[in-house]
């Protein structure tokens, strides 16, 4: 637990990062129980995304590991260490968060020396320090800046540089791009994801933007009401969803009435295999992907009736939403030059990829 | 003052809301008037030689005079009693008032409202009011203390908790305090660190406001300081004032040009290297 970061310096050292483990961590805020048992273990060097709606726990599974909540109960362990009792300022953490953050009345520099100095490093070894983790995130040449100074964009990328420069064991953040605009988002998520990589530093990044923690994790954890519904790889989550819950918030899924005869899921007469373990026949709800269905023509064979209710285009492709017979809306990707008139009658084809389904009341 | 755009005065003034430059001139001038005419009055006053007199700069050469240690020696020990005061009061609200509205905010923020309407209570209560109850009190901080000057300073302490309050909570919810002090903790820094090194920087202006007001506050104090007789510097100034009012109103000037300097100061000396605070 002894602070030997600061020796350690920017240079990459995969695998360097810790073994965080939480163990049935729970949080009580009053009668409001925050998160009810969280279970999860993450390798050295992984980057873990806690995705989920506002009020499902995620940053507060987050402030927990940093020390900044206390746990009513469960372990949370670090490098083998259980740190119940070890206070924020030595778990040796980084941590970026949602609001801006850094210090108002320091320049950029300082602000990125601030955790060297509190751990009394020589002022020219933080200064060279500081200095290469400015430049890590593209900012060498604004160190004498003032936070005011900077965009949002930038403000984040000092506030991760300031929280890497002591080379911590886990990197914690907290929705850090939620209040940048659309571009820079995913400019510096992406950039996130290549420091965090070349420095194998152990990473929870907390998000309720389903494309960034599949964009960018290692493993996705979906959260609902204080409890982690799945986690897996972002293929896994999105390929195989647990439940419907899961398979709503990870995609565009759309959710259309079928039904599970003979283990195959039966969608408006078209039969497709089903997905995961297998389930009693009955009615179910199918879980279909945009992708997985396709425009056809009057008279294709399987071929269901439609009318289209609207269509977005999305630069690269173009999204429509029809209403199928029974009044259920599905959404469905298709070629950009295909321009379905809202209203107009169509005709859809399912293709024959495996489909998650849930019993239906 | 932390976030960007949020301090800057220049889009203010474009809303069109506030009044043209002429009208501003006008307030500017009737109110200044108002406090001017009274001083303008004391300081003509100070240099008259008898009522139907003409003027004269006696007034204010007798207090170079050899002997003048001696003749105003009262006043001279008010003012000492007075500084020494306002140091002390400054003290307490530094080091009681100051660390515990960090601590409320921080870490108990349900407390808030209670806090600020404890803090407010002082000025309700009329000094008058507050001595009936003062002095038993102190008839007892006598037999633990002693009876010298300083004492009066927790008498003073709690008469400045509405203004040192205000000027404190005002800096407080200005900055986000709690995002840079949990940025400071998971940045290895203790709490005694953030305080110095984060909380302190940005909270500059609203301690040093609170303390200068608490100052101005100290030296203009009377009543309490009368009715419990201790002398400071306005007891005094009463007391000459009976033999020599010259000589009262020439150091009543002086306090007042003294506690001009210390509330523009509060202005001046608060704005950081930031350049942009409100």
């Amino acid at each position: 637990m002894s602070l030997t970061a600061p020796t350690r310096t920017m240079t990459a050292e995969p695998g360097s990062g810790a073994t965080v483990v939480l163990k049935d961590v729970i949080k009580f805020y009053g009668s409001m129980q925050a998160l009810t048992g969280i279970d999860l273990t993450i390798a050295p060097g992984e980057f873990i995304a806690l995705l989920g709606p506002s009020g499902c726990g995620k940053t507060t599974a987050l402030r927990a590991l940093s020390g900044l909540e206390r746990i009513d109960g469960g372990t949370i362990v670090i490098d083998g260490v259980n740190v119940e009792s070890v206070p924020t300022n030595k778990r040796d953490i980084g941590m970026v968060f949602q609001s801006y953050s850094l210090f108002p009345h320091m320049t950029v520099l300082e602000n990125v020396e601030f955790g060297l100095r509190m751990r009394k490093v020589a002022k020219a070894d933080r200064r060279t320090r500081a200095t290469e983790a400015l430049e890590m995130v593209g900012l060498g040449v604004h160190g004498e800046r003032f936070a005011h100074q900077l965009s949002g964009g930038q403000q984040q990328r000092v506030a991760l540089a300031r929280a890497l420069v002591t080379r911590p064991r886990v990197l914690l953040l907290d929705e850090p791009l939620s209040a940048l605009d659309a571009k820079v988002r995913v400019q510096l998520r992406e950039e996130i994801r290549r420091i965090t990589t070349d420095l194998g530093i152990t990473t929870v990044f907390v998000t309720h933007d389903q494309e960034e923690a599949l964009a960018v994790a290692d493993r996705v954890a979906v959260m609902r009401a204080g409890r982690i519904e799945q986690i897996g790889t972002p293929e896994e989550l999105y390929a195989t969803p647990i439940n419907t819950f899961v398979a709503d918030f990870v995609g565009l899924t759309s959710r259309i009435p079928a039904d599970l005869v003979d283990g195959a899921v039966l969608v408006h007469g078209v039969r497709l295999p089903l997905l995961g373990a297998a389930q009693p026949d009955g009615p179910v709800l199918a879980y279909i992907r945009p992708e997985d269905v396709a425009l056809a023509a009057r008279g294709d064979s399987g071929a269901i009736e439609a009318t289209v209710v609207s269509s977005s285009f999305l630069g690269s492709l173009r999204r429509t939403v029809f209403m199928l017979s029974d009044g259920s809306l599905i959404s469905v990707q298709h070629a950009v030059d295909e321009h379905p008139a809202v209203g107009a009658q169509s005709w859809l084809r399912l293709k024959a990829s495996a489909v998650a389904a849930s019993p239906r009341p | 003052m932390s976030r960007p755009g949020a301090s800057d005065n220049s889009v203010a003034v474009r809303m069109g809301t506030e009044p043209s430059r002429t009208v501003r001139w006008i307030i500017l001038g009737v109110v200044g008037l108002v406090f001017c005419i009274p001083i303008v009055a004391m300081l003509l006053f100070s240099f008259k030689a008898g009522l139907a007199g003409g003027l004269t700069l006696d007034h204010w050469a007798g207090l170079f005079d050899e002997d003048a240690a001696r003749t105003y020696r009262n006043l001279f020990t008010g003012i000492g009693n007075s500084l020494l005061l306002a140091v002390v009061t400054v003290g307490i609200v530094l080091v009681v008032l100051l660390p515990t509205m960090i601590l409320v905010h921080l870490q108990f923020p349900k407390l808030q409202r209670t806090l600020e309407f404890i803090c407010i209570i002082p000025i309700t209560v009329p000094a008058i009011v507050l001595v009936v109850g003062l002095a038993p009190v102190y008839s007892i901080v006598v037999r633990i203390a002693g009876g010298s000057v300083w004492t009066l300073a927790f008498a003073y302490g709690i008469t400045v908790l509405p203004y040192a309050y205000r000027a404190i909570q005002s800096n407080l919810d200005a900055v986000d305090v709690v995002t840079l002090s949990e940025a400071g903790r998971t940045l290895s820094a203790n709490w005694g660190r953030i305080l110095w090194f984060v909380l302190l920087p940005n909270l500059k202006r609203g301690v040093l406001a609170a303390s200068f007001i608490s100052v101005a506050v100290v030296l203009g104090e009377f009543t309490i300081a009368s009715l419990l007789n201790r002398t400071n510097l306005q007891t005094a100034l009463l007391q000459v004032s009976q033999s020599d009012p010259y000589v009262a109103v020439i150091f009543a000037l002086l306090a007042l040009a003294f506690a001009f300097i210390l509330l523009i100061s509060i202005g001046r000396i608060g704005r950081t290297r930031t350049g942009t605070s409100s």
